[in-house]
């Protein structure tokens, strides 16, 4: 009973994971601006924008009558190949694309590592993107493998683009929330989703 | 081994990698992709061997010069009904991976993107 009592209290571990610049950290500023009126980090075009693990502590959420506490933590974005060229095209100097993509891999490796401390997922995908993509199933796979419950969000669906069905079919398993974290479409459909997966910690 | 104009591919077949340990093989394969080669291997990897072939990657990339990652992706029976239709079909299956499918990792210098859809996987190379 006393064990039940302080897991009730404790502050929940959501982490956002997903491909770069699928819009973690637009979603995770959106929930922060919401509920605390701050920000966690810095969005960009450039890919790998976030480089390193980011948190923010003690988010109270209430919705419809519920209230949760949690540690919000945005990862950078999980990728199989980093490029300083790429960062090249974003109109980068050498020295600086050079730094972005050495510190771009240590955030990949950094968000690995922090696989196996959350309490909870949302992995988030650019809705304008193909799914099929095997990082995306290598960190959903990651998280079924150890017991994480998962919520998948296609952002940016309110680019012409995106493609809600294309997602939703190659993730038959999961209720996949369609959101634009930028303009907050769609967020209290994702709130009732958070809850709902909360409930499966 | 097949050789095509300059490309390799290297197949391996489960059994090459049936009795090494998970570190052993992700050595192997990285060995491999390190040597310009495009692995193919029979039978996938553990999800938690995946994680730690990206970690192993990202570790490499900036290390060894000209070395930009991987592109990977792995082939499974009855893909074509979703990604995760795995996940569905059980669980034990899902995590014990073994010899169904295919993994086919390349380095990113050669490979320029593994397309895929539910029914097909195409291999774009760099010129």
């Amino acid at each position: 009973m006393l064990r039940g009592l302080f897991r009730k209290r404790k502050e929940l571990k959501l982490g956002f994971y997903g491909p770069p610049n699928a819009g973690k950290t637009s979603l995770a500023n959106r929930i922060c601006k919401d509920w605390t009126g701050e920000e966690i980090g810095v969005v960009s075009k450039i890919p790998h924008e976030t480089r390193h693990i980011q948190f923010k502590e003690k988010v109270e959420i209430n919705y419809k009558n519920k209230k949760m506490v949690f540690k919000l933590i945005d990862t950078p974005g999980i990728a199989t190949r980093i490029d300083y060229e790429d960062f090249l095209k974003c109109g980068l100097k050498e020295r600086e694309a050079q730094k972005r993509a050495k510190e771009a891999t240590q955030g990949v490796i950094e968000s690995i590592q922090w696989l196996d401390d959350m309490d909870a997922v949302v992995v988030v995908l650019d809705a304008t993107q193909n799914p099929y993509s095997q990082v995306n199933i290598t960190i959903i796979g990651n998280l079924v493998a150890r017991k994480i419950p998962v919520l998948i969000v296609a952002n940016k669906v309110d680019l012409k683009k995106a493609d809600m069905k294309k997602i939703e079919a190659a993730f038959p398993e999961y209720e996949v929330i369609g959101i634009s974290a930028k303009y907050g479409m769609n967020i209290e459909e994702f709130y009732e989703s958070l809850f709902k997966l909360v409930k499966k910690v | 081994m097949t050789k095509i104009a300059g490309l390799t591919i290297r197949f391996i077949t489960y059994s090459e990698i049936s009795r090494l340990s998970g570190a052993d093989r992700i050595k192997k394969i990285l060995d491999i992709v390190l040597e310009n080669k495009i692995v193919i291997l029979q039978g996938r990897l553990e999800p938690t061997e995946e994680t730690s072939l990206i970690q192993s990657t990202m570790a490499l990339v900036g290390r060894i010069k000209k070395f930009r990652g991987v592109e990977l992706a792995v082939i499974t029976p009855g893909q074509d009904q979703g990604v995760f239709d795995r996940f569905r079909s059980g669980l034990a299956n899902a995590i014990a991976r073994g010899r169904e499918g295919l993994t086919i990792i390349g380095p990113a210098t050669i490979v320029k993107q593994i397309k895929r859809d539910p029914s097909k996987v195409e291999l774009m190379l760099r010129k």
